[in-house]
Protein backbone atom coordinates (compact mmCIF):
# COMPACT_ATOMS: atom_id res chain seq x y z
CA UNK A 1 0.00 0.00 0.00
CA UNK A 2 2.17 2.47 0.69
CA UNK A 3 6.33 2.17 -0.86
CA UNK A 4 9.05 4.07 0.44
CA UNK A 5 12.05 4.03 -1.48
CA UNK A 6 15.58 5.77 -0.46
CA UNK A 7 13.54 9.00 0.44
CA UNK A 8 15.69 11.58 1.54
CA UNK A 9 14.70 15.39 2.93
CA UNK A 10 17.05 18.17 3.20
CA UNK A 11 16.52 21.54 4.98
CA UNK A 12 18.93 23.76 3.59
CA UNK A 13 22.11 22.32 4.97
CA UNK A 14 19.93 19.96 7.63
CA UNK A 15 19.50 16.43 6.66
CA UNK A 16 16.01 15.44 8.24
CA UNK A 17 15.35 12.64 6.42
CA UNK A 18 18.06 10.19 5.16
CA UNK A 19 17.25 7.53 2.86
CA UNK A 20 14.51 6.51 4.30
CA UNK A 21 12.86 2.74 2.63
CA UNK A 22 10.25 0.74 4.02
CA UNK A 23 6.94 -1.00 2.76
CA UNK A 24 3.61 -0.75 4.62
CA UNK A 25 1.16 -3.72 3.28
CA UNK A 26 -2.50 -3.15 2.83
CA UNK A 27 -4.33 -3.74 6.49
CA UNK A 28 -1.03 -2.93 8.71
CA UNK A 29 -0.34 -0.89 11.40
CA UNK A 30 3.19 0.54 11.65
CA UNK A 31 4.71 2.27 13.79
CA UNK A 32 7.28 4.65 13.82
CA UNK A 33 9.35 5.32 16.75
CA UNK A 34 12.08 7.34 17.30
CA UNK A 35 13.37 10.45 19.26
CA UNK A 36 11.77 14.25 18.79
CA UNK A 37 13.69 15.36 16.27
CA UNK A 38 13.84 11.91 14.15
CA UNK A 39 12.34 12.86 11.22
CA UNK A 40 9.39 11.37 11.69
CA UNK A 41 7.26 13.89 11.19
CA UNK A 42 8.95 14.92 8.17
CA UNK A 43 8.23 11.90 6.66
CA UNK A 44 4.79 11.81 7.68
CA UNK A 45 4.48 15.42 5.67
CA UNK A 46 5.92 13.81 2.29
CA UNK A 47 3.84 11.14 2.72
CA UNK A 48 0.88 13.45 2.88
CA UNK A 49 2.32 15.45 0.23
CA UNK A 50 2.55 18.48 2.61
CA UNK A 51 6.43 18.38 1.51
CA UNK A 52 7.72 17.54 -1.36
CA UNK A 53 10.87 14.87 -1.20
CA UNK A 54 14.79 16.05 -2.19
CA UNK A 55 15.29 12.90 -3.59
CA UNK A 56 13.94 9.68 -2.99
CA UNK A 57 10.40 8.42 -4.05
CA UNK A 58 7.28 7.49 -1.87
CA UNK A 59 3.90 5.59 -3.03
CA UNK A 60 0.66 5.59 -1.85
CA UNK A 61 -1.79 2.99 -3.27
CA UNK A 62 0.20 3.07 -6.17
CA UNK A 63 0.52 6.77 -6.65
CA UNK A 64 3.13 8.84 -6.70
CA UNK A 65 3.13 11.56 -4.03
CA UNK A 66 5.02 13.81 -6.07
CA UNK A 67 3.79 13.34 -9.02
CA UNK A 68 0.37 12.23 -8.60
CA UNK A 69 -0.51 14.43 -5.38
CA UNK A 70 -4.22 14.76 -5.94
CA UNK A 71 -4.69 11.15 -6.26
CA UNK A 72 -2.68 10.36 -3.10
CA UNK A 73 -4.24 12.97 -0.96
CA UNK A 74 -7.75 11.47 -1.96
CA UNK A 75 -6.77 8.31 -0.39
CA UNK A 76 -4.64 9.76 2.55
CA UNK A 77 -6.13 10.88 6.15
CA UNK A 78 -3.89 12.82 8.00
CA UNK A 79 -3.99 14.12 11.50
CA UNK A 80 -0.78 16.44 12.32
CA UNK A 81 0.96 16.87 15.74
CA UNK A 82 -1.34 19.21 15.89
CA UNK A 83 -4.58 18.72 14.87
CA UNK A 84 -5.80 21.53 12.45
CA UNK A 85 -9.40 22.81 14.03
CA UNK A 86 -10.63 25.92 13.47
CA UNK A 87 -11.44 27.05 17.50
CA UNK A 88 -14.42 28.84 16.16
CA UNK A 89 -16.32 26.35 14.41
CA UNK A 90 -18.69 23.80 15.81
CA UNK A 91 -17.55 20.03 15.80
CA UNK A 92 -20.54 18.99 13.00
CA UNK A 93 -19.61 22.27 10.98
CA UNK A 94 -16.03 21.62 10.69
CA UNK A 95 -16.17 17.68 10.04
CA UNK A 96 -18.59 18.76 7.00
CA UNK A 97 -15.99 21.64 5.91
CA UNK A 98 -13.39 18.94 6.04
CA UNK A 99 -15.83 16.39 4.06
CA UNK A 100 -16.50 18.71 1.30
CA UNK A 101 -12.83 19.87 0.85
CA UNK A 102 -11.90 15.66 1.17
CA UNK A 103 -14.15 15.57 -2.53
CA UNK A 104 -16.58 13.55 -0.38
CA UNK A 105 -20.05 13.64 -2.23
CA UNK A 106 -22.55 15.98 -1.16
CA UNK A 107 -25.31 13.06 -0.76
CA UNK A 108 -23.03 10.64 1.29
CA UNK A 109 -21.82 13.68 3.24
CA UNK A 110 -23.65 13.67 6.23
CA UNK A 111 -23.58 9.90 6.27
CA UNK A 112 -20.26 10.01 6.49
CA UNK A 113 -19.78 12.54 8.55
CA UNK A 114 -22.73 10.47 11.25
CA UNK A 115 -20.37 7.68 10.84
CA UNK A 116 -17.04 9.65 11.71
CA UNK A 117 -18.83 11.28 15.06
CA UNK A 118 -19.53 7.99 16.56
CA UNK A 119 -16.67 6.05 15.70
CA UNK A 120 -14.62 8.81 17.32
CA UNK A 121 -17.61 9.21 20.12
CA UNK A 122 -17.73 12.86 19.67
CA UNK A 123 -21.31 12.69 19.50
CA UNK A 124 -21.91 14.57 22.91
CA UNK A 125 -19.76 17.92 21.61
CA UNK A 126 -21.22 17.99 18.22
CA UNK A 127 -22.11 21.33 18.74
CA UNK A 128 -19.63 22.54 20.80
CA UNK A 129 -17.01 25.43 19.40
CA UNK A 130 -13.97 23.16 19.02
CA UNK A 131 -12.48 25.97 21.15
CA UNK A 132 -13.78 24.87 24.17
CA UNK A 133 -13.09 21.39 23.99
CA UNK A 134 -10.46 19.60 26.12
CA UNK A 135 -7.59 18.07 24.66
CA UNK A 136 -8.93 14.80 24.79
CA UNK A 137 -12.22 15.76 22.44
CA UNK A 138 -9.87 18.02 20.37
CA UNK A 139 -7.89 15.05 19.61
CA UNK A 140 -10.69 13.25 18.67
CA UNK A 141 -12.47 15.39 16.27
CA UNK A 142 -8.51 15.65 14.75
CA UNK A 143 -8.92 11.71 14.03
CA UNK A 144 -12.50 11.97 13.09
CA UNK A 145 -11.42 14.27 10.64
CA UNK A 146 -9.03 12.26 9.04
CA UNK A 147 -10.98 9.35 8.79
CA UNK A 148 -14.07 10.89 7.55
CA UNK A 149 -13.22 10.36 3.94
CA UNK A 150 -12.70 6.20 4.57
CA UNK A 151 -9.22 6.91 3.01
CA UNK A 152 -7.29 3.45 2.46
CA UNK A 153 -4.00 5.14 4.51
CA UNK A 154 -4.48 6.99 7.99
CA UNK A 155 -1.18 8.74 8.73
CA UNK A 156 -0.99 9.92 12.40
CA UNK A 157 1.25 12.12 14.01
CA UNK A 158 1.23 11.21 17.50
CA UNK A 159 -1.92 10.48 18.29
CA UNK A 160 -1.80 9.94 21.95
CA UNK A 161 0.52 12.93 22.79
CA UNK A 162 -0.79 15.44 25.56
CA UNK A 163 -3.91 13.05 26.50
CA UNK A 164 -4.36 11.29 29.89
CA UNK A 165 -4.08 7.86 30.58
CA UNK A 166 -7.66 6.91 30.32
CA UNK A 167 -7.83 8.87 26.87
CA UNK A 168 -4.99 7.16 25.74
CA UNK A 169 -6.47 3.89 25.93
CA UNK A 170 -9.47 4.86 24.26
CA UNK A 171 -7.19 6.37 21.15
CA UNK A 172 -5.25 2.81 21.03
CA UNK A 173 -8.62 1.02 21.00
CA UNK A 174 -9.87 3.47 18.17
CA UNK A 175 -6.65 2.87 16.38
CA UNK A 176 -6.69 -0.77 16.68
CA UNK A 177 -10.37 -0.61 15.42
CA UNK A 178 -9.09 0.99 12.25
CA UNK A 179 -6.27 -1.40 11.11
CA UNK A 180 -7.15 -4.15 9.28
CA UNK A 181 -10.13 -1.56 6.64
CA UNK A 182 -7.25 0.90 6.68
CA UNK A 183 -3.53 0.65 6.21
CA UNK A 184 -2.46 2.94 9.28
CA UNK A 185 0.91 4.54 10.45
CA UNK A 186 1.67 6.42 13.46
CA UNK A 187 4.13 7.91 14.90
CA UNK A 188 5.23 8.07 18.58
CA UNK A 189 8.02 8.35 20.92
CA UNK A 190 6.34 6.30 23.50
CA UNK A 191 7.79 2.95 23.53
CA UNK A 192 4.38 1.14 25.16
CA UNK A 193 2.36 2.42 22.58
CA UNK A 194 3.80 0.54 19.89
CA UNK A 195 3.88 -2.73 21.64
CA UNK A 196 -0.14 -2.13 22.14
CA UNK A 197 -0.80 -0.85 18.66
CA UNK A 198 1.61 -1.97 16.05
CA UNK A 199 2.01 -4.40 13.75
CA UNK A 200 5.30 -3.43 12.96
CA UNK A 201 7.67 -1.43 14.21
CA UNK A 202 9.80 1.05 12.30
CA UNK A 203 12.90 3.07 14.77
CA UNK A 204 14.08 6.28 12.94
CA UNK A 205 17.20 7.81 15.02
CA UNK A 206 18.53 11.05 12.91
CA UNK A 207 16.52 10.23 9.96
CA UNK A 208 17.86 6.77 9.48
CA UNK A 209 15.56 3.66 10.19
CA UNK A 210 17.92 1.86 12.87
CA UNK A 211 15.70 -1.01 12.85
CA UNK A 212 12.40 -2.36 11.44
CA UNK A 213 10.45 -5.92 12.59
CA UNK A 214 7.74 -6.31 14.77
CA UNK A 215 7.73 -5.53 18.42
CA UNK A 216 7.85 -9.42 19.65
CA UNK A 217 10.78 -9.74 17.19
CA UNK A 218 12.42 -6.65 18.11
CA UNK A 219 12.95 -7.77 21.54
CA UNK A 220 13.59 -11.47 21.26
CA UNK A 221 16.22 -10.52 18.33
CA UNK A 222 18.48 -8.67 21.04
CA UNK A 223 20.38 -10.04 23.76
CA UNK A 224 18.91 -10.03 27.14
CA UNK A 225 15.97 -12.74 25.68
CA UNK A 226 17.78 -15.44 26.87
CA UNK A 227 18.18 -13.75 30.34
CA UNK A 228 15.82 -15.55 33.26
CA UNK A 229 16.08 -13.90 36.82
CA UNK A 230 15.09 -16.39 39.08
CA UNK A 231 14.41 -15.92 42.98
CA UNK A 232 15.47 -19.24 45.66
CA UNK A 233 15.95 -19.81 49.14
CA UNK A 234 18.86 -21.50 49.36
CA UNK A 235 22.64 -21.04 50.50
CA UNK A 236 24.60 -19.29 47.82
CA UNK A 237 27.11 -21.48 46.39
CA UNK A 238 24.77 -24.50 46.40
CA UNK A 239 22.23 -22.85 44.94
CA UNK A 240 24.80 -21.54 41.80
CA UNK A 241 26.66 -24.39 41.60
CA UNK A 242 22.87 -26.42 40.86
CA UNK A 243 22.27 -23.82 38.37
CA UNK A 244 25.93 -23.70 36.84
CA UNK A 245 24.79 -27.02 36.53
CA UNK A 246 21.87 -27.27 34.14
CA UNK A 247 22.92 -28.36 30.28
CA UNK A 248 21.95 -24.88 28.15
CA UNK A 249 23.56 -22.32 30.86
CA UNK A 250 26.31 -19.87 29.96
CA UNK A 251 26.12 -18.47 33.03
CA UNK A 252 24.69 -17.35 36.76
CA UNK A 253 25.56 -14.74 38.56
CA UNK A 254 23.57 -13.39 41.92
CA UNK A 255 21.96 -10.05 41.37
CA UNK A 256 20.26 -9.45 44.84
CA UNK A 257 18.74 -10.71 47.45
CA UNK A 258 16.88 -10.42 50.97
CA UNK A 259 16.86 -12.23 53.52
CA UNK A 260 14.72 -14.84 52.37
CA UNK A 261 16.10 -15.29 49.07
CA UNK A 262 18.44 -14.81 46.29
CA UNK A 263 17.89 -13.06 43.40
CA UNK A 264 19.80 -14.55 40.14
CA UNK A 265 20.75 -13.40 36.98
CA UNK A 266 21.05 -16.40 34.38
CA UNK A 267 22.30 -16.38 31.12
CA UNK A 268 21.00 -19.27 28.83
CA UNK A 269 22.29 -19.73 25.20
CA UNK A 270 20.28 -17.81 22.68
CA UNK A 271 17.02 -20.17 20.99
CA UNK A 272 16.88 -22.54 23.91
CA UNK A 273 14.55 -22.46 26.96
CA UNK A 274 16.04 -23.58 29.64
CA UNK A 275 12.77 -22.82 32.14
CA UNK A 276 11.65 -26.29 32.85
CA UNK A 277 14.97 -27.25 33.01
CA UNK A 278 16.21 -25.06 35.51
CA UNK A 279 13.27 -25.14 37.80
CA UNK A 280 13.47 -28.49 37.85
CA UNK A 281 17.22 -28.38 38.81
CA UNK A 282 16.37 -26.14 41.44
CA UNK A 283 13.46 -28.22 43.23
CA UNK A 284 15.44 -31.32 42.94
CA UNK A 285 18.69 -29.62 45.01
CA UNK A 286 16.49 -29.04 47.66
CA UNK A 287 16.62 -25.54 47.16
CA UNK A 288 13.13 -23.29 47.16
CA UNK A 289 12.00 -22.18 44.00
CA UNK A 290 10.18 -18.50 44.74
CA UNK A 291 10.52 -17.11 41.08
CA UNK A 292 11.59 -17.44 37.68
CA UNK A 293 10.70 -14.67 35.27
CA UNK A 294 11.91 -14.48 31.20
CA UNK A 295 13.72 -11.22 30.98
CA UNK A 296 12.84 -9.26 28.01
CA UNK A 297 14.71 -6.53 26.96
CA UNK A 298 11.59 -4.15 26.91
CA UNK A 299 11.62 -1.54 23.57
CA UNK A 300 12.99 1.06 26.23
CA UNK A 301 15.95 -0.87 26.54
CA UNK A 302 16.08 -1.96 22.63
CA UNK A 303 15.54 1.53 21.58
CA UNK A 304 18.19 2.83 23.94
CA UNK A 305 20.81 0.05 22.66
CA UNK A 306 20.29 1.16 19.08
CA UNK A 307 20.45 5.06 18.99
CA UNK A 308 23.44 4.66 21.80
CA UNK A 309 25.06 2.06 20.04
CA UNK A 310 25.23 4.04 16.70
CA UNK A 311 26.50 7.15 19.07
CA UNK A 312 29.24 4.82 20.88
CA UNK A 313 30.26 3.27 16.93
CA UNK A 314 30.17 7.17 15.74
CA UNK A 315 32.37 8.19 17.96
CA UNK A 316 34.80 4.97 17.48
CA UNK A 317 35.16 5.64 14.04
CA UNK A 318 36.13 9.24 14.53
CA UNK A 319 38.07 8.03 16.94
CA UNK A 320 40.00 5.84 14.75
CA UNK A 321 40.07 8.27 11.97
CA UNK A 322 42.40 10.41 14.23
CA UNK A 323 44.66 7.98 15.29
CA UNK B 1 -16.66 21.41 -11.01
CA UNK B 2 -15.06 19.83 -8.40
CA UNK B 3 -12.70 22.84 -8.59
CA UNK B 4 -15.99 24.71 -7.86
CA UNK B 5 -17.01 22.92 -5.76
CA UNK B 6 -13.56 23.11 -3.68
CA UNK B 7 -13.68 26.90 -4.12
CA UNK B 8 -17.12 27.31 -2.86
CA UNK B 9 -16.56 25.47 -0.03
CA UNK B 10 -13.17 27.30 1.14
CA UNK B 11 -15.53 30.25 0.40
CA UNK B 12 -18.32 29.38 2.48
CA UNK B 13 -16.18 28.82 5.56
CA UNK B 14 -14.50 32.05 5.43
CA UNK B 15 -17.74 33.88 4.78
CA UNK B 16 -19.10 32.00 8.22
CA UNK B 17 -15.76 33.07 10.04
CA UNK B 18 -15.85 36.75 8.74
CA UNK B 19 -20.08 36.16 10.50
CA UNK B 20 -19.03 34.02 13.32
CA UNK B 21 -15.99 36.05 14.22
CA UNK B 22 -16.44 40.41 15.07
CA UNK B 23 -14.72 40.84 12.14
CA UNK B 24 -17.56 41.44 9.25
CA UNK B 25 -20.08 43.28 11.94
CA UNK B 26 -17.24 45.91 12.98
CA UNK B 27 -16.08 46.09 9.54
CA UNK B 28 -19.91 46.52 8.33
CA UNK B 29 -20.40 49.18 10.95
CA UNK B 30 -17.39 51.69 11.14
CA UNK B 31 -18.16 51.42 6.75
CA UNK B 32 -21.75 52.23 7.15
CA UNK B 33 -21.50 55.24 9.93
CA UNK B 34 -18.52 56.64 8.10
CA UNK B 35 -20.65 56.40 4.82
CA UNK B 36 -23.46 58.05 6.94
CA UNK B 37 -21.21 60.46 8.33
CA UNK B 38 -19.84 61.52 5.15
CA UNK B 39 -23.22 61.63 3.24
CA UNK B 40 -25.02 63.64 6.16
CA UNK B 41 -22.23 65.88 5.87
CA UNK B 42 -22.04 65.79 1.95
CA UNK B 43 -25.94 66.43 1.84
CA UNK B 44 -25.86 69.59 4.16
CA UNK B 45 -22.95 71.02 2.34
CA UNK B 46 -24.78 70.44 -0.93
CA UNK B 47 -27.56 71.91 -0.09
CA UNK B 48 -25.87 75.42 1.82
CA UNK B 49 -24.32 75.34 -1.64
CA UNK B 50 -27.03 75.49 -3.76
CA UNK B 51 -29.06 77.77 -1.74
CA UNK B 52 -25.79 80.25 -2.50
CA UNK B 53 -26.19 79.13 -6.21
CA UNK B 54 -29.59 79.95 -6.51
CA UNK B 55 -28.86 83.01 -4.57
CA UNK B 56 -26.36 83.99 -7.16
CA UNK B 57 -28.06 82.72 -10.27
CA UNK B 58 -31.14 85.84 -8.83
CA UNK B 59 -29.01 88.47 -8.91
CA UNK B 60 -26.38 87.18 -12.10
CA UNK B 61 -27.58 84.83 -13.31
CA UNK B 62 -26.13 81.46 -14.30
CA UNK B 63 -26.87 77.75 -13.63
CA UNK B 64 -29.39 77.36 -11.00
CA UNK B 65 -28.77 73.49 -10.37
CA UNK B 66 -25.53 72.29 -9.06
CA UNK B 67 -25.09 68.71 -10.36
CA UNK B 68 -25.44 66.10 -7.35
CA UNK B 69 -23.24 63.51 -8.80
CA UNK B 70 -20.38 65.85 -8.99
CA UNK B 71 -20.80 68.08 -5.74
CA UNK B 72 -22.27 65.48 -3.38
CA UNK B 73 -21.89 61.71 -4.83
CA UNK B 74 -18.17 61.50 -5.87
CA UNK B 75 -16.46 62.97 -3.26
CA UNK B 76 -18.30 60.45 -0.96
CA UNK B 77 -17.38 57.66 -3.29
CA UNK B 78 -13.49 59.35 -3.16
CA UNK B 79 -13.65 59.35 0.61
CA UNK B 80 -14.88 56.06 0.66
CA UNK B 81 -11.95 54.93 -1.25
CA UNK B 82 -9.63 56.26 1.85
CA UNK B 83 -11.41 54.20 4.37
CA UNK B 84 -11.16 50.78 2.01
CA UNK B 85 -7.63 51.56 2.55
CA UNK B 86 -7.71 51.22 6.41
CA UNK B 87 -10.31 48.31 5.82
CA UNK B 88 -9.29 46.08 3.69
CA UNK B 89 -6.38 45.00 5.73
CA UNK B 90 -8.29 44.11 8.32
CA UNK B 91 -10.56 41.78 6.07
CA UNK B 92 -7.44 39.96 4.62
CA UNK B 93 -4.92 39.81 7.01
CA UNK B 94 -5.80 36.55 9.04
CA UNK B 95 -7.00 34.82 5.64
CA UNK B 96 -3.71 32.58 5.29
CA UNK B 97 -1.57 33.66 8.56
CA UNK B 98 -4.04 32.26 10.89
CA UNK B 99 -4.31 28.97 9.19
CA UNK B 100 -0.59 28.94 9.38
CA UNK B 101 -0.55 29.41 13.15
CA UNK B 102 -3.30 27.67 14.33
CA UNK B 103 -1.62 24.76 11.92
CA UNK B 104 -4.67 24.22 9.63
CA UNK B 105 -3.16 25.21 6.80
CA UNK B 106 -1.71 21.40 6.81
CA UNK B 107 -5.29 20.06 6.80
CA UNK B 108 -5.81 22.13 3.65
CA UNK B 109 -2.69 21.25 1.84
CA UNK B 110 -3.37 17.53 2.46
CA UNK B 111 -6.71 17.69 1.24
CA UNK B 112 -7.46 17.12 -2.52
CA UNK B 113 -7.75 20.77 -3.29
CA UNK B 114 -5.14 23.25 -4.56
CA UNK B 115 -3.54 26.16 -3.62
CA UNK B 116 -4.89 28.10 -6.36
CA UNK B 117 -8.63 26.67 -5.20
CA UNK B 118 -8.08 27.85 -1.54
CA UNK B 119 -6.21 31.45 -2.83
CA UNK B 120 -9.53 32.21 -4.77
CA UNK B 121 -12.20 30.84 -2.28
CA UNK B 122 -10.45 32.84 0.53
CA UNK B 123 -10.22 36.19 -1.69
CA UNK B 124 -13.79 35.89 -3.12
CA UNK B 125 -15.23 35.48 0.57
CA UNK B 126 -13.60 38.96 1.56
CA UNK B 127 -14.13 40.36 -2.26
CA UNK B 128 -18.53 39.31 -1.33
CA UNK B 129 -17.91 41.00 2.11
CA UNK B 130 -16.66 44.15 0.93
CA UNK B 131 -19.43 44.11 -1.92
CA UNK B 132 -21.88 43.60 0.81
CA UNK B 133 -20.55 46.31 2.35
CA UNK B 134 -20.58 48.01 -0.36
CA UNK B 135 -24.09 48.09 -1.13
CA UNK B 136 -24.95 48.81 2.78
CA UNK B 137 -23.50 52.08 2.22
CA UNK B 138 -25.44 52.83 -1.11
CA UNK B 139 -28.31 52.37 0.40
CA UNK B 140 -27.44 56.22 1.88
CA UNK B 141 -27.32 57.25 -2.07
CA UNK B 142 -30.89 55.55 -3.33
CA UNK B 143 -32.24 57.32 -0.32
CA UNK B 144 -32.00 60.55 -2.60
CA UNK B 145 -34.03 58.80 -5.39
CA UNK B 146 -36.95 58.72 -2.49
CA UNK B 147 -36.46 61.81 -0.47
CA UNK B 148 -35.31 64.21 -3.64
CA UNK B 149 -37.30 66.22 -6.28
CA UNK B 150 -34.81 66.32 -8.44
CA UNK B 151 -32.56 63.32 -8.77
CA UNK B 152 -28.69 62.17 -9.97
CA UNK B 153 -28.03 60.84 -12.95
CA UNK B 154 -27.78 56.80 -11.99
CA UNK B 155 -24.92 55.80 -14.48
CA UNK B 156 -21.74 57.86 -12.54
CA UNK B 157 -23.53 56.04 -9.41
CA UNK B 158 -23.29 52.93 -11.01
CA UNK B 159 -19.77 53.21 -12.46
CA UNK B 160 -18.05 55.10 -9.64
CA UNK B 161 -19.55 51.84 -7.15
CA UNK B 162 -18.05 49.56 -9.91
CA UNK B 163 -14.63 51.88 -9.58
CA UNK B 164 -14.50 51.97 -5.91
CA UNK B 165 -15.61 48.23 -5.52
CA UNK B 166 -12.79 47.08 -8.39
CA UNK B 167 -10.16 49.52 -5.88
CA UNK B 168 -11.17 47.32 -2.94
CA UNK B 169 -10.87 44.27 -4.56
CA UNK B 170 -7.23 45.13 -5.24
CA UNK B 171 -6.58 45.95 -1.76
CA UNK B 172 -8.32 42.57 -1.31
CA UNK B 173 -5.90 40.58 -3.68
CA UNK B 174 -2.75 42.36 -2.43
CA UNK B 175 -3.38 41.58 1.26
CA UNK B 176 -4.33 37.75 0.24
CA UNK B 177 -0.55 37.86 -0.54
CA UNK B 178 0.92 39.60 2.35
CA UNK B 179 -1.49 37.37 4.53
CA UNK B 180 0.69 34.35 2.94
CA UNK B 181 3.75 35.62 4.32
CA UNK B 182 3.96 35.44 7.63
CA UNK B 183 2.26 33.82 10.39
CA UNK B 184 1.37 36.86 12.59
CA UNK B 185 -1.88 38.61 11.55
CA UNK B 186 -0.90 42.20 12.85
CA UNK B 187 2.30 42.09 10.63
CA UNK B 188 0.45 41.26 8.23
CA UNK B 189 -2.17 43.37 8.50
CA UNK B 190 0.55 46.18 9.04
CA UNK B 191 2.54 45.44 5.81
CA UNK B 192 -0.72 45.39 3.70
CA UNK B 193 -1.62 48.37 4.98
CA UNK B 194 2.15 50.24 3.91
CA UNK B 195 1.78 48.14 0.91
CA UNK B 196 -1.80 49.78 0.03
CA UNK B 197 -0.82 53.24 0.92
CA UNK B 198 2.14 52.61 -1.57
CA UNK B 199 0.26 51.98 -4.18
CA UNK B 200 -2.61 54.49 -3.14
CA UNK B 201 0.33 57.25 -3.29
CA UNK B 202 2.03 56.31 -6.87
CA UNK B 203 -0.96 58.47 -8.10
CA UNK B 204 -0.04 61.47 -6.48
CA UNK B 205 2.84 61.62 -9.17
CA UNK B 206 0.51 62.60 -11.35
CA UNK B 207 1.43 67.07 -12.32
CA UNK B 208 0.40 68.87 -15.05
CA UNK B 209 4.71 69.42 -15.26
CA UNK B 210 5.24 65.84 -14.52
CA UNK B 211 7.62 63.92 -17.51
CA UNK B 212 6.51 60.77 -19.46
CA UNK B 213 8.27 58.81 -16.39
CA UNK B 214 6.41 60.02 -13.69
CA UNK B 215 3.05 59.64 -15.89
CA UNK B 216 3.96 56.22 -16.31
CA UNK B 217 4.31 55.72 -12.42
CA UNK B 218 1.18 57.78 -11.70
CA UNK B 219 -0.67 55.61 -13.85
CA UNK B 220 0.34 52.43 -11.87
CA UNK B 221 -1.40 54.23 -8.75
CA UNK B 222 -4.70 52.82 -8.40
CA UNK B 223 -6.50 55.93 -7.04
CA UNK B 224 -6.07 57.18 -10.89
CA UNK B 225 -7.80 55.05 -12.24
CA UNK B 226 -11.27 55.35 -10.28
CA UNK B 227 -11.38 59.46 -11.08
CA UNK B 228 -12.84 58.29 -14.35
CA UNK B 229 -15.61 55.96 -13.15
CA UNK B 230 -16.37 57.58 -10.29
CA UNK B 231 -17.11 60.69 -12.95
CA UNK B 232 -19.08 58.37 -14.90
CA UNK B 233 -16.37 57.66 -17.54
CA UNK B 234 -16.20 54.21 -18.06
CA UNK B 235 -13.02 53.63 -19.82
CA UNK B 236 -11.98 49.74 -20.26
CA UNK B 237 -8.43 50.73 -19.80
CA UNK B 238 -9.50 51.29 -16.20
CA UNK B 239 -11.27 48.43 -15.67
CA UNK B 240 -8.62 46.45 -16.97
CA UNK B 241 -5.82 48.08 -14.85
CA UNK B 242 -7.87 46.98 -11.99
CA UNK B 243 -8.76 43.72 -13.31
CA UNK B 244 -4.36 43.19 -13.94
CA UNK B 245 -3.77 44.49 -10.46
CA UNK B 246 -6.45 41.69 -8.62
CA UNK B 247 -4.94 39.28 -11.02
CA UNK B 248 -1.48 39.87 -10.05
CA UNK B 249 -2.64 40.27 -6.60
CA UNK B 250 -3.42 36.65 -6.54
CA UNK B 251 -1.14 35.46 -8.35
CA UNK B 252 1.49 36.18 -5.95
CA UNK B 253 -0.77 34.62 -3.56
CA UNK B 254 -0.74 31.37 -5.09
CA UNK B 255 3.19 31.15 -5.69
CA UNK B 256 3.73 32.26 -2.74
CA UNK B 257 1.68 29.69 -0.52
CA UNK B 258 2.81 26.63 -3.82
CA UNK B 259 6.65 28.14 -2.77
CA UNK B 260 6.34 27.63 1.09
CA UNK B 261 6.03 23.75 0.37
CA UNK B 262 9.48 24.47 -0.93
CA UNK B 263 10.91 26.61 1.71
CA UNK B 264 9.22 24.63 4.82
Amino acid sequence: MIEVDSLTKRYGRATAVDGVSFRVEKGEILGFLGPNGAGKTTTMRILTCYLPPTQGTARVGGYDVFEQPMEVRRRVGYLPETPPLYPDMEVHDYLDFCAKIKGVAAREREAKVGAAIDKCRVGDVRTTLIGKLSKGYRQRVGVAQAILHNPDVLILDEPTAGLDPKQIIETRELIRGLGGDHTVILSTHILPEVQLTCGRVLIINEGRVVAEDSPENLTRRLKGAGTLRIEVRGEENAVLATVRAVPGILAAHVRGGHDEALVIDVEAEAGRDVRSDLAGAVVTGGHGLLGLQQMGMSLEEIFLHLTTTDETEAAGAAEAKEA
Amino acid sequence: MTALWNVTAIFQKEWRHYFGSPIAWVALFVWTLLFGIFFSFGVTFFLEMSMRASQQAMQYGGPTRLSMNEMLIQPILQNMAVVALFIAPMLTMRLFAEEKRQGTIELLATSPLSDLQVVMGKFLAAAALYFLMLLAGLVNVVLIWTYADTTPEWQPVASGALGLFLLGCCFLAMGTFVSTLTRNQIVAGILSFCLFLGMWTLGWADSPTAGSGMKVVAYLGVTTHLEDLAKGVVDLKDIVFYLSVITFGLFLAHQSVESQRWRA
